[in-house]
């Protein structure tokens, strides 16, 4: 029988495991992350969050198990259109202005010039957009990375802690364009190791130490574990997991 | 392959260059002065400036392409462009060619202001065409950008790149047949300066030098080179992975 639901989403994969240095990154994961919503990938730094990114962009050596990407095996050529991704360090030329950056990423990807202005003015860098980046703080820097990203009209964005070091005002609005994105279907994947963004997260997946420990709502996940937020979940999980161990 | 791919490559390189007068005045002037040094410090003595001269202009943009390659590609695997650049519709050959074409632009340029002023100003006597003798240090030059695309895979900081200067090109040099002619070496050595590829350009530039006609054994020498800066790019291509640790 087909199940529905791994047809129909962006990212699924089935036992999961990568081995770096002889020691298992990720151990066994099994997921789905469904099309057209904003999915936060929360976790304590060194958890495995970074690797489980670059197995589903397809650059992570040594992966065993499954990761399919909007239909196909993940890392295939076909894919490489489909898919925005950015690096947790912003990956631009800082000898290049912002605008000469993604003018050439922009013709890697065959998109369009027009989309250059408007990535530039969705992460709110116009006023920047002729400047060396690395005249730019470590923050424009990243949006600069996460810029690059948007172009080409990507249907999946994978997107490795996108708002650290951000001020407040600019990471509400890096979650609200998030959102535009994906109420226009686009699938985004965010990490973060700060729990606090986990409520502007439609689903997500919490990871400690190589394994997927809870797939669900943010609000059922808090209502599941009894917690006020999802520090409480994630410490309740982890509690329970270790009496269940002992 | 597709050569919008590989053009935005070359386009992005030399406007990094571009921005980067240091670098630009370097590659240019470096050799220029270099040659001036080479023919003042034999002070008028012609003879031996004609016994130098062509082997340093075959060296130069060898060693200097080699330099800024290997350093510029390692950079760009260790800031995660390379990275984000194979995750996108980037071929590997685009990559590779995208940035032989930059810098051999460059060693154009390079070639033809060092001939320029080694034969027009300093009297270097050559029977052959200045054409030949700038499109001899021009493929030096990508050979030098090929070797150094390669070595960049086997560095992994900037500082160990540098030290690839010493142990992959000294020995060329000083195994071309500068110092003592190839045919005149201890027999292991002449061996193995018939499988280094300066030594081919060494002798391409020398036969620039006394023949005026295109000669086979030029091109023979010219087609040792290219098929060495050709193969230097395939090998570079395997070192370039999609997927890494």
């Amino acid at each position: 029988m087909v199940n529905n639901s791994t047809v129909d989403a962006a990212i699924h994969t089935e036992d999961l495991r990568v081995e770096r240095g002889g020691r298992a990154v990720l151990r066994g994961l099994s997921f789905d992350v469904p099309r057209g919503q904003v999915t936060g990938l929360l976790g304590p730094s060194g958890c495995g969050k970074s690797t489980l990114m670059r197995a589903i962009v397809g650059v992570q050596a040594r992966c065993t198990g499954v990761v399919e990407v909007l239909g196909q095996s993940a890392g295939s050529a076909a894919l490489r259109h489909r898919v925005g991704y950015v690096t947790q360090a912003p990956s631009v030329y800082p000898d290049l202005s912002i605008r000469q950056n993604l003018r050439f990423f922009a013709a890697v990807l065959g998109a369009d010039q027009g989309d250059v202005d408007d990535a530039i003015a969705k992460v709110d860098l116009v006023d920047y957009a002729d400047d060396l980046v690395s005249r730019l703080s470590g923050g424009q820097e990243a949006r600069v990375s996460l810029a690059v990203a948007l172009l080409g009209e990507p249907e999946l964005l994978v997107l490795d802690e996108p708002t650290v070091g951000l001020d407040p005002v600019l990471r509400r609005d890096l979650w609200a364009l998030f959102h535009r994105l994906a109420d226009s279907g686009v699938t985004v994947l965010v990490s973060s190791h700060v729990m606090d963004e986990a409520d502007r997260c439609e689903r997500l997946l919490l990871m400690r130490d190589g394994v997927i420990i809870a797939d669900d709502t943010p609000q059922l996940l808090r209502s599941s574990t009894g917690a006020d937020d999802i520090e409480g979940a994630f410490l309740t999980l982890v509690d329970l997991d270790r009496e269940a161990s002992r | 392959m597709n050569p919008r791919i590989t053009f935005a490559v070359t386009g992005r390189v030399l406007a990094q260059l571009r921005r980067d007068h240091r670098t630009v005045a370097m590659l240019l002037f470096v050799p220029c002065l270099l040659l001036t040094l080479l023919w003042w410090i034999f002070d008028g003595n012609d003879l031996v400036f004609n016994r130098f001269g062509p082997p340093m202009l075959a060296m130069f943009p060898f060693i200097v392409m080699f330099l800024v390659t290997s350093v510029t590609t390692l950079r760009e695997r260790s800031s995660g462009t390379l990275e984000r650049l194979l995750a996108m519709p980037m071929g590997k050959g685009d990559l590779l060619v995208g940035y032989a074409l930059a810098f051999g632009l460059v060693a154009l340029l390079q070639a033809g202001i060092a001939v320029g002023l080694t034969v027009g100003l300093l009297g270097l006597e050559v029977e052959g065409s200045l054409w030949i003798l700038t499109l001899v240090a021009v493929l030096d030059a990508v050979l030098g950008t090929a070797l150094g695309l390669f070595v960049s895979a086997f560095a992994s900081t900037e500082f160990q790149a540098v030290q690839f200067m010493p142990a992959i090109v000294l020995p060329q040099v000083l195994l071309c047949g500068l110092f003592v002619a190839r045919s005149a070496m201890p027999g292991v050595l002449e061996a193995i300066s018939d499988v280094l590829p300066l030594s081919y350009a060494v002798d391409a530039m020398r036969e620039v030098q006394v023949r005026t006609d295109v000669t086979g054994d030029l091109v023979v020498d010219l087609l040792v080179v290219l098929a060495f800066g050709v193969g230097a790019l395939a090998l570079g291509a395997v070192t370039l992975r999609r997927r890494t640790a």
